[in-house]
């Protein structure tokens, strides 16, 4: 009987501890493993193809922004790929709406619609954005990346400004 | 010393109590965002299915996550043009289908146009296509906006039950 007492008691704390955390990280706060090299200076610097588990970036995603949507340009976003919901990417948001863009199909410049806005990879040599699906609406984002836990020697806070060389679009 | 020790037993309550109502908001809010929530539409887009007036339906967020939703479902969907609205629209397309839609019902009754609906999105339009903002002006929405299905209405009471697709 006591063993029964036992296992009641664990699930109780397990199922408790789920409800907690699934909560906590819904609302509040989650931690989210970046793969790939779209990203390549900010996250996963080298870049690698083996052992993606092992050397892949964990950053910190907090969700408060959701409670207005509102965004800054350089925000690192994660959010649902429009083409596949099941898929999560780790952007930055390089405009935002009402702001001109120029189109990769033309020489002409876009304007970001009400509710979206225009994301790219740190690395654009290899990286699926805005670049090829178009602006993305801010529904779909999941919340905003602010610091880097994973690995140890790159602890810190991600610094939010656009890189140089992706600024002064439009001034030509 | 002798107020701690009569505190001591008072503190100790006050916090299992905290614990448990904490306990009871995270489980409110994984009913709420994992199996079904309360949602109170209003509005004449949905008009005749949902009154001008406000309604209160109840929706769920089972079949959303699985994937599983079809033509005919009343979803809830946040508006591309703002992320901090929700709305309720019919799914007429998903991806792949061909969709045929009146461009403007309220002038003009024959000019069709059709789209075929991208991947992984879902072409959405309200039941009143006179007063609706929906697919028509802003397109295909993805699949990742949708919130869940909405399944049976609470209120009024005589509309109560589930709604026809």
């Amino acid at each position: 009987m006591v063993s029964l007492n036992f296992i009641s008691n664990v699930s109780k704390t397990f199922v408790t501890c789920g409800l907690i955390g699934l909560t906590i990280s819904d609302r509040y706060i989650s931690i989210v493993s970046v793969r790939g090299c779209s990203m390549s200076p900010t996250f996963n610097p080298q870049c690698s193809t083996s052992l993606e588990t092992f050397t892949a970036d964990r950053v910190l995603v907090e969700k408060f922004c959701l409670q207005n949507y509102k965004f800054s340009l350089g925000d690192v976003v994660v959010f649902c790929s429009p083409n596949d919901h099941k898929k999560k990417f780790v952007k930055r948001i390089t405009a935002l709406p009402g702001d001109w863009v120029s189109s990769p199909y033309s020489d002409d410049v876009v304007k970001i619609p009400d509710g979206h806005c225009w994301v790219e990879g740190d690395n654009s040599a290899s990286s699926l954005d805005s670049k090829s699906i178009g602006p993305v609406p801010l529904g779909l984002i999941k919340g905003r990346a602010t610091h880097i836990i994973w690995p140890p020697k790159r602890i810190g806070k991600l610094e939010q400004g656009i890189p140089q060389d992706r600024l002064g679009l439009g001034s030509s | 010393m002798n107020m701690f020790a009569k505190m001591r037993p008072m503190v100790k309550e006050a916090l299992n109590q905290t614990i448990i109502f904490g306990k009871f908001l995270c489980l409110l809010h994984i009913t709420d965002k994992y199996i079904c929530s309360p949602v109170i539409v209003h509005g004449p887009s949905m008009l005749p299915t949902m009154n001008l007036s406000g309604d209160v339906i109840l929706a769920e967020h089972i079949t959303t996550r699985f994937g599983k939703l079809s033509v005919g479902d009343v979803v809830l969907v946040s508006s591309p043009e703002n992320p901090r609205k929700t709305v309720t629209k019919r799914i007429l397309g998903l991806e792949g289908d061909k969709v045929a839609f009146l461009v403007d019902p309220s002038f003009d009754s024959r000019h069709y146009r059709s789209v075929v609906v991208p991947k992984g999105h879902v072409w959405i339009q309200g039941d009143n296509i006179y007063a609706s903002k929906d697919s028509r002006h802003f397109g295909p929405v993805p699949y990742g906006l949708i919130h869940g299905k909405v399944f049976c209405r609470l209120w009024p009471p005589n509309g109560f039950g589930s709604l026809d697709q």
